[in-house]
């Protein structure tokens, strides 16, 4: 009775996120439509007894993927009409991709019909995270590990791409800040009386660049 | 559809669902006014040892000892003009400051302050608490876009990469402990204390958290998203009345949450140092506040003592030496699990 209602409640939410992550104006109301999306998908997730999905949902891409996004969108200069030009052309692309996951659901539906709510990982596992954790470390850990190959590849490939040695910034060493010493900066000298220290005494050492 | 919902509605108005209904909102309250009041002494707390810590007296005028300091300031925000900057994005602007007040509070659904004195215990309490707490940043972030204004647009991208910056050395040394514990239930993980607290066996993870809370709420010495002298006051700038105090709420809850978590992973929760007689006595909630106003008084003392890390500082201090250092940690303790098993005495 009440999970029906929190489904309810929830999948409202989800085709609201949704819409607005498509309809928005401003991309920003948009990520943030996206993070609502994600919340209550969780809680779908939490209601199916999946706490443990659920859970790690909000983590990673709510905790860190949108937050990542809504970085983006706040640090690069968008110019919204112009974004908004492109939008008919898209279109046919956007129906092909929607039309091939709708097929996939409905595929997906019809080989394992929706049969209430039960846990998904199997009766009797003592909690999800546990059960999870046995099948990703025995039946699929090389897809596990394969997974975790790519993500690594794209992230120093991300990397590669776009990182430059900038000439013109300052930066801090901080080991050879500690390491300097007295000596490296300063000479003590010791002036006659009435005489004053000349410049020619002085000579500023400079730290070697090792 | 409408017979359906008013079958619902007939059916979810019965006296047995008013009075769970009524509990729920009783427990509610039960947990969030001692929160919110201790909030309210936190402040306090940090003002008066931040003045002696200065040699002054630190609040002395508002009741006994400066006792009603926060109720009136609390007073005095409520009757401050809540002001909306013009070119804002007004309904983000007033979400905002609710989006970091409210994920603080909900943390406290599973945090347990004695042997069973706890809203929800869940098995995964330790997940669900990351996952509340992963959430303050977005209120933060929302807030310093909507003001439209530079000073507040800076404090919010500083505050967003800084506290996702921690939230994974934090993660990793969490997950030790876990693995130290065998359970992510948080009462589980006290009970497995019950030989030795974890801060013992797990000192330079202890230490390492102790560090990455302080980055993790904002706190000094890593304040840079409110950096006064450079910042203004970072993302709440142009906020004032009580949207500013719940970005003050949350701040300060955020702070006693850490405290509480900190306590519960390594501090052996509301369990005594020793499970001797005179100790034993001591009511757990007892313990358990002692060790979190110990930890809030850290928190306050870094303050007191320590200057502001420079922003590549505290970046390499979090992505270049926490994050490895917690990672080799993590690895130490699965080995050592793997090959003596969790470290679970005297439960």
């Amino acid at each position: 009775m009440l999970a029906d209602i929190l489904f309810l409640a929830f999948a409202t939410a989800i085709i609201l996120g949704a819409g607005t992550v498509v309809l928005a104006r401003n991309p920003m109301v948009g990520v943030l439509g996206l993070v609502f999306t994600f919340l209550n998908a969780a809680g779908l997730f939490i209601l199916l007894q999946a706490e443990f999905l659920g859970l790690l949902l909000i983590m990673v891409y709510v905790g860190a993927i949108a937050v990542m996004f809504l970085f983006v969108l706040m640090t690069i200069d968008i110019d919204f009409v112009k974004l908004r030009e492109g939008m008919a052309a898209y279109l046919p692309l956007g129906a092909v991709v929607m039309l091939a996951l709708l097929a996939e659901l409905l595929l997906a539906a019809y080989a394992a019909p929706i049969s209430g709510v039960g846990n998904p990982i199997g009766e009797g596992a003592d909690t999800s995270a546990a059960a999870l954790g046995a099948l990703l470390f025995t039946d699929y850990n090389l897809p596990f590990q394969m997974a975790g190959l790519v993500l690594l590849t794209a992230m120093v490939g991300a990397i590669v791409l776009t990182h430059r040695r900038r000439s013109d910034v300052k930066r801090q060493n901080i080991a050879k800040q500690v390491l300097r010493k007295p000596e490296d900066s300063m000479t003590l000298t010791q002036p006659k009386v009435g005489g004053g220290v000349t410049a020619s005494h002085w000579e500023p050492q400079t730290v070697e660049e090792k | 559809m409408l017979d359906l919902l008013t079958l619902y509605a007939t059916n979810l108005i019965t006296w047995d669902n008013t009075l769970t209904l009524a509990w729920i909102v009783l427990t509610c309250l039960l947990v969030a006014v001692p929160v919110l009041l201790g909030m309210a002494y936190t402040t306090w707390f940090e003002r008066k040892v931040l003045g002696w810590m200065h040699l002054r007296h630190g609040p002395m005028y508002v009741g006994w000892f400066g006792l009603l300091q926060p109720i009136a300031d609390a007073v005095k925000l409520f009757f401050k003009e809540p002001f909306v900057p013009e070119g804002s994005n007004k309904l983000m602007f007033m979400l905002a400051p609710a989006m970091v007040f409210v994920p603080s509070l909900l943390a406290w659904a599973v945090i347990p302050v004695d042997k069973g004195w706890v809203v929800a215990d869940v098995n995964l309490g330790v997940m669900y608490l990351l996952a509340v707490s992963s959430l303050s940043v977005y209120g933060i972030l929302m807030a310093g876009w909507a003001s439209n204004s530079k000073y507040p647009f800076l404090g919010a991208v500083r505050s967003g990469a800084q506290m996702v910056s921690y939230e994974v050395s934090l993660g990793l040394i969490i997950l030790s402990v876990v693995l130290l514990a065998g359970s992510m239930n948080l009462s589980a993980i006290v009970e497995a204390q019950q030989g030795m607290w974890f801060a013992i066996p797990a000192f330079p993870a202890f230490v390492m958290f102790l560090v990455s809370i302080l980055a993790e709420t904002n706190r000094h010495p890593f304040d840079l998203p409110e950096a006064e002298a450079e910042l203004v006051a970072g993302y709440n700038v142009e906020y004032s009345s009580m949207y500013f105090g719940m970005f003050f709420l949350g701040e300060y809850i955020a702070m006693i949450t850490m405290s509480a978590f900190t306590a519960i992973l390594f501090l052996g929760g509301w369990l005594p140092p020793v499970s001797v007689v005179p100790l034993t006595w001591v009511p757990g909630v007892v313990w358990f506040a002692l060790k979190v106003v110990a930890i809030l008084f850290f928190m306050v003392w870094a303050r007191g003592t320590l200057p502001r890390y420079r922003y590549d500082q505290l970046m390499r201090l979090g992505w270049k030496i926490f994050l490895p250092l917690s990672l080799v940690w993590l690895v130490a303790t699965a080995f050592y699990v793997k090959m003596y098993g969790n470290m679970v005495w005297g439960g």
